[in-house]
This record gives structure tokens, sequence and C-alpha cells, in this order.
């Protein structure tokens, strides 16, 4: 099995008729997700790449049975859509939108934290995929090739590097996972590495973190006391200055809090074998493996 | 986005909260006018700029001047206003080169019994906004946090129900507020919370915080910071942006959608995505280099963008050798490598251009780059492309 998604899962894309939404899910389509419809507020009864478009979530679940969804609506919409999909019965939500904000997703969170079985992906993140299986996001499909390893991340373009390298030494995926860049989004490293650590397919687990807040912090030590398998980790932003913010708006060292030092030396002290440089993830992952 | 402590202050008189009485000057006729308005005996001259620190800060061609001073008369308000306008004030936070003062601010002097901190901040790991109180204001509270953090006392609150009276209640047991005063740190807190909510703030900040002979809560100085995300439901916040505050490359790169930072070093990165970003200046770094900026051209942009982050990295004077490392997933490569080409058309390579590109169409990228007449430096991996910006820099 995988965490998350496998060839099983049924998803619905919200915001299927807008140009990203309807460009992704032609792709996700290409490598073997079961995307079976998408919704738009009224546009109801249209068509788009061969599935039914419908205006609400809930009119999604109730024709298409299906399980999972794909958010490409603007960010000012994003939070209400997130919480249309989890009021509707949707187990795993993936909020691919970037600029979302702050406070929007503060009431996103405070509402579905309690709901125990919808797991929240983002929002700006570039999704979760299941190689060989279900891609939902806007990661390259071609680069992933099945296997063991689960990846988890909290920017884009750094985890395609990353699955990359993995290949390249011959490591396949078992499911990659973007948190997303934000200062609050739905899933901690700490939610997938329960999922991880429970899931047959997947032997050994790579986590790539950045730069602000105390996310790799918290993770270390839940690894330290609950991880038996094998874990590798990078922190990108060794050399960013404080107070200036990189990108992602939650990667930002304040107040002295968050930088890559405090971050390594936890992940150090927990046992996990640090890459020292964002070209050596693939072999730290081996070298974890080794131990 | 950054605004001045003038116009946090007159966003909170705004909503009712106290701050001292005062008025902007932008010349030392008008700080003298000011100090008179006022009326009263003592006031305080306080250059605007978008740093902290400036209390302690210097102006750089006169270090006896400090960012903020004490006057007693109109005369002394205008001599101090005359030695900060214009000039560049140098703090903790601006870097060695200083910010130039703009307008000072000329403030009421205020019966200061007892100075506390007062922050609001989201706080991630809670998933909620959180205040945060202290005894210890008026110092630099990252360092009361870190050598004193039992001194520091917190309360979260959902944006919708606002900070509860029972939690004021408590911080004001903590902070030894008493009687009168508080009744006044309940409505100055509750209302900065809500402040914190309606502008979708990212930092409001009070630090000193006073409390007054008579028992009165004051804010004496003010910081706000507004989630740039939601800016588009806040348009009478744009007004209050101060672009001479910000860096020129940062504006600019920003209007073409690109996420630009200067930094000290000499080797230009052009990379899409902001972790890849940070790992490439990382990696520079690694292997003896120093990044000149870091700049994510992001996923969607397309060749006229990213030709114009070629105009912004080549327009720097310092850097040497530039680096692209891309690897595309929405960004395709064959978008980078036109950019290349159209940039080497525009206004063409005066630097080596080491390039690295890895997937999405990266066969005809590579491609289009070596049939064309561009000199280029091509890298198979991240520590090849390392080696070879590095060896070209130096």
């Amino acid at each position: 099995m995988s965490i998350l998604i496998n060839k099983e899962t049924r998803v619905v894309c919200q915001g299927i008729t807008g140009r990203a939404g309807e460009f992704h899910s032609k792709n996700c389509i290409d490598y073997g997700t079961q995307l079976v419809c998408g919704v738009t507020p009224g546009k109801g009864g249209q068509e788009v790449l061969g599935v039914p478009v419908y205006d609400t979530v809930a009119e999604a679940v109730e024709k298409q049975g299906v399980d999972a969804s794909m958010i490409f609506v603007p960010p000012a919409f994003t939070g209400n859509a997130i919480i249309e999909a989890a009021d509707a019965g949707i187990k795993t939500i993936v909020a691919i939108t970037e600029g979302v904000p702050v406070l929007d997703m503060v009431r996103v969170y405070d509402k579905i934290k309690n709901m125990d079985d919808v797991t929240l992906i983002g929002p700006n993140c570039p999704g979760v995929i299941t190689s060989d299986e279900c891609k939902i996001g806007i990661m390259p499909g071609y680069i992933h090739k099945k296997g063991n390893v689960g990846v988890m991340s909290r920017s884009g373009t750094l985890t395609y590097e990353a699955v990359w390298q993995l290949s390249e030494v011959g490591l396949g995926q078992s499911t990659c996972v973007g948190l997303g860049g934000d200062p609050i989004v739905g899933t901690s490293f700490i939610d997938l590495f329960k999922l991880y650590q429970e899931d047959e397919q997947t032997e050994a687990i790579i986590m790539i973190g950045e730069i602000g807040g105390t996310a790799e912090e918290e993770a270390a030590a839940f690894v330290k006391e609950h991880v038996t398998k094998p874990v590798a980790a990078f922190i990108a932003g060794r050399t960013a200055p404080p107070g200036k913010r990189m990108g992602h708006a939650g990667a930002i060292i304040s107040g002295g809090k968050g930088t890559a030092e405090e971050k390594i030396a936890a992940l150090e002290g927990a046992g996990i074998e640090v890459a020292q440089s964002p070209a050596d993830m693939g072999t730290a992952i081996q070298r974890a493996m080794a131990k | 986005m950054k605004i001045h402590e003038y116009q946090a202050k007159q966003l909170l008189r705004d909503a009712k909260i106290a701050v001292p009485e005062s008025i902007v000057a932008r010349s030392a006729a008008e700080a003298a006018d000011a100090f008179t308005k006022l009326g009263g005996p003592i006031a305080v001259v306080k250059a605007q700029i978008h740093a902290g620190g400036r209390g302690k800060g210097t102006i750089k061609s006169n270090p006896e001047q400090h960012g903020v001073q004490l006057v007693k008369s109109a005369d002394e308000a205008s001599t101090v206003a005359e030695s900060l306008l214009g000039k560049e004030l140098v703090t903790i936070q601006t870097g060695p080169a200083g910010k130039q003062v703009q307008q000072v601010l000329v403030e009421a002097g205020c019966d200061i019994a007892r100075e506390l901190y007062l922050g609001i901040v989201v706080d991630r790991a809670g998933g909620l906004p959180v205040l945060m109180v202290s005894s210890e204001g008026g110092m630099n509270i990252e360092e009361v946090a870190a050598k004193t953090p039992e001194l520091i006392f917190k309360e979260h609150f959902h944006p919708d129900k606002g900070l509860q009276t029972a939690q004021v209640a408590i911080l004001c047991q903590k902070l030894d507020i008493t009687g009168d005063s508080v009744k006044s740190a309940e409505h100055f807190m509750t209302s900065l919370c809500k402040l914190f909510v309606d502008l979708d703030c990212s930092i409001a900040e009070i630090n000193p915080l006073v409390v007054t002979g008579s028992g009165d809560i004051i804010a004496l100085d003010a910081k706000i910071t507004f989630d740039d995300n939601a800016l588009f439901r806040h348009k009478e916040l744009e007004e209050l942006r101060d672009l001479s505050e910000e860096d020129p490359a940062e504006v600019r790169a920003g209007e073409a959608g690109l996420s630009y930072v200067q930094l000290e070093g000499n080797i230009g990165c052009l990379v899409n995505g902001a972790g890849l970003a940070m790992s490439t200046m990382d990696l520079i770094k690694l292997h003896g280099g120093e990044p000149a900026n870091f700049l994510d051209v992001g996923g969607s942009a397309g060749v006229e963008q990213v030709t114009e982050a070629f105009r912004i990295l080549l327009g720097d004077k310092e850097v040497k050798a530039v680096l692209v490392n891309i690897f595309g997933g929405i960004m395709r490569c064959t978008t980078i490598a036109n950019a290349i080409l159209e940039a080497y058309k525009q206004v063409g390579f005066n630097v080596p251009l080491v390039v690295r590109l890895e997937g999405t169409e990266v066969k005809e990228g590579r491609k289009l780059l070596a049939e064309s007449d561009v000199d280029i430096i091509a890298a198979t991996d991240l520590t090849d492309a390392a080696n070879k910006v590095v060896a070209a820099a130096s």
C-alpha cells in the first residue's frame, strides 16, 4: 500500500474550468489518476476533459463517489472551497493555490483540526503523488519511480530535485507529499511520520524542510520517540539572512528563531541523517538505510 | 507590507486605541511648529524608517546623533530634525548602509510609570493568533524570550471571537496591572486584537506599552506589518506603502511577479521555486562562493518575465557570474531557454553563465541552447553547477 492516495482514489478538481485547473487535471488524468469530475459554482452541467462539472462538491460526492479533491480556485475563495470539501465528506483535500491570506487558513484549520478523518494538504503546495498509481498536483510525473521511500517537503521544486536524486541512485518512492510553504498548512511532518511509520510499502523516509517556524524541531522530537524506520533530512536556507522572507510566506527567520542551524542540531540529535548539501539528498537516505 | 510608526499610530487612533499626540514633520521648520502646536514642555523627535532599533541607532555621517531624541524647545526640535532629515540612520536592522530619514515624528512627552511589551502574531504551531505581553518592555524582546521566557505571557484567540475578558484578567494579573488600569488595559488589548484581525496584520507590536502616572495604558511605539496575501481586500492600505523604503531591484522584481531578495555576494542566481532557490544559495556558499541574490521566478512566469529577471541580475554591478538552476515542473525548460536567448539578444551577457536544466521539456530546452550562439557553461547536476559558477566568478 501507500499513504493517502492510491489507484482506487476517485478525485474531483475544484476549479477545473480555470486555466490552471484544466491544464493540471489533464496531466493528472494522463498520469493515470481517476479524476472523475470537476466542480465550479455556476458551471454545473458542462463537460471539461470528458468529465462532468457540478455546481457543488456535495453533488460531486453524491453522483461520483469522490473521496479526494484537488483545489485550484483563486486565493480569495480557497478557504471556503476547503471547508466546502470537508463538509461534503471528502477525506483527502489537496489545496494547490498559492497566496491564501493567513487568517483565512487560521479559520479553516480551526474548523478541520477536529474532523478526524479529514486530511488537508497545503495550501501553496505541489500536491501528493503515489508513484505509478495516482497524482493529485502539479509535479512532473515522469521523475517518480515506484519504490519504498516516503518523501515529504515544504517546498515544490526542491522536492522534484530530491525525487530525481532518489531515482538516480535507484531508490523509488512510495508516496511523495508537498506540505506547502505557508505559515499555516493542513498537515504537518508529524502527521505524515505517523502514516509512513504504519505503511508497509514505505521502508525509509526523507523530510525536506526549510527555515522558519519550528515544524522540523517538533518532527525531530517525534521521530526520536516514535519512528523506527530510517530517516534522512535536508534543511533549505542555511545562508538566508534574518528578517528577509525567502519566497515562501513561511520561510523567514524572525526574532532569531527558525534558523537552519537550530533545525539541523535538533534533527541530528534525533539520530536523523542530515544532508549537508542539497546535492546530497539521495545519498543521505542511502546512508540512513545502511545504518 | 511594512509601514511607518506614524502610519501605524494613525491606524491605532482610528480604532480608538490610546497613543500620544504627535505630528509628522518633513522639514526642520515643520518640526519646530509641531513642538509649539503640541504645547508641552517636552517632546520626542523620532526618525521614521522601516526598521527597529532607532533609539540606539545613529546617523551614519554623525555617530553622535541617535534616531530618537528628547527635546525641550521648538529650536531644539528644529535642530534635531535638521540633523536627522535626509541623513542615513544605521540601526541593528538596517545593515551598514542605513536608511535615509524622509520624515520625523514629533510626539508629546508622556508621564511614564512603567514600560511593558505587547505583541500580536499568528502562532504557526497553535494555528491561531496569539497576544504576547511582558513586564520587560522597552528592551529587546528577543533577548527576553531567549534569557527569561517565563516573563512572556501568551493568550491565543480566535479571529472571529476575539480576546475574551477572562483572558485579559489573566494577563493583567501577570503584569500586575490593577485598579482602574485594568479597564484601560482591557480596552487596549481587545481593540488591538480586533484591529489585527480586521486589517489582516502579520505583526502588531507595541514596545514599549506604557502605564502612565495616572494609570492609563498608551502605545509609545507601534509597529504594524500586513499579510501581503490579504492586501487584495484592503485597498485602503495601499496608499500607506512607502516604495522609497524598499530595495529598487526588489520592487522591480515584484512588479514582474518575481520573488527577489538582494544579498551581498557576486554570484547571481536564477531559480524556479523558493526551496530550490534557497538551496542554490546554500550550495554556492558551500562551494566557497557568495550568492548575490535570492531569485525565484515561480512556476507560471513566461519568457518576458524571465527575461526581466535576467535584466535585474545583469543590472547588478557586483554580479561576476550567473547560475541558472531550473527543475521544470509547471515551468518548462524551453521557457527558460527562450528567455536566455531573448536576454542575450536584448542585453547581452557580460559575465559567464552557468546553466543547469532538468525536468519538463529538458531535452528541447538544452537543444535550443546548444544550437544558439550564446556562450553557456552547461552543468549536469547541482555539485557540477556550483563548482563551475564559483570558478567562473573568481
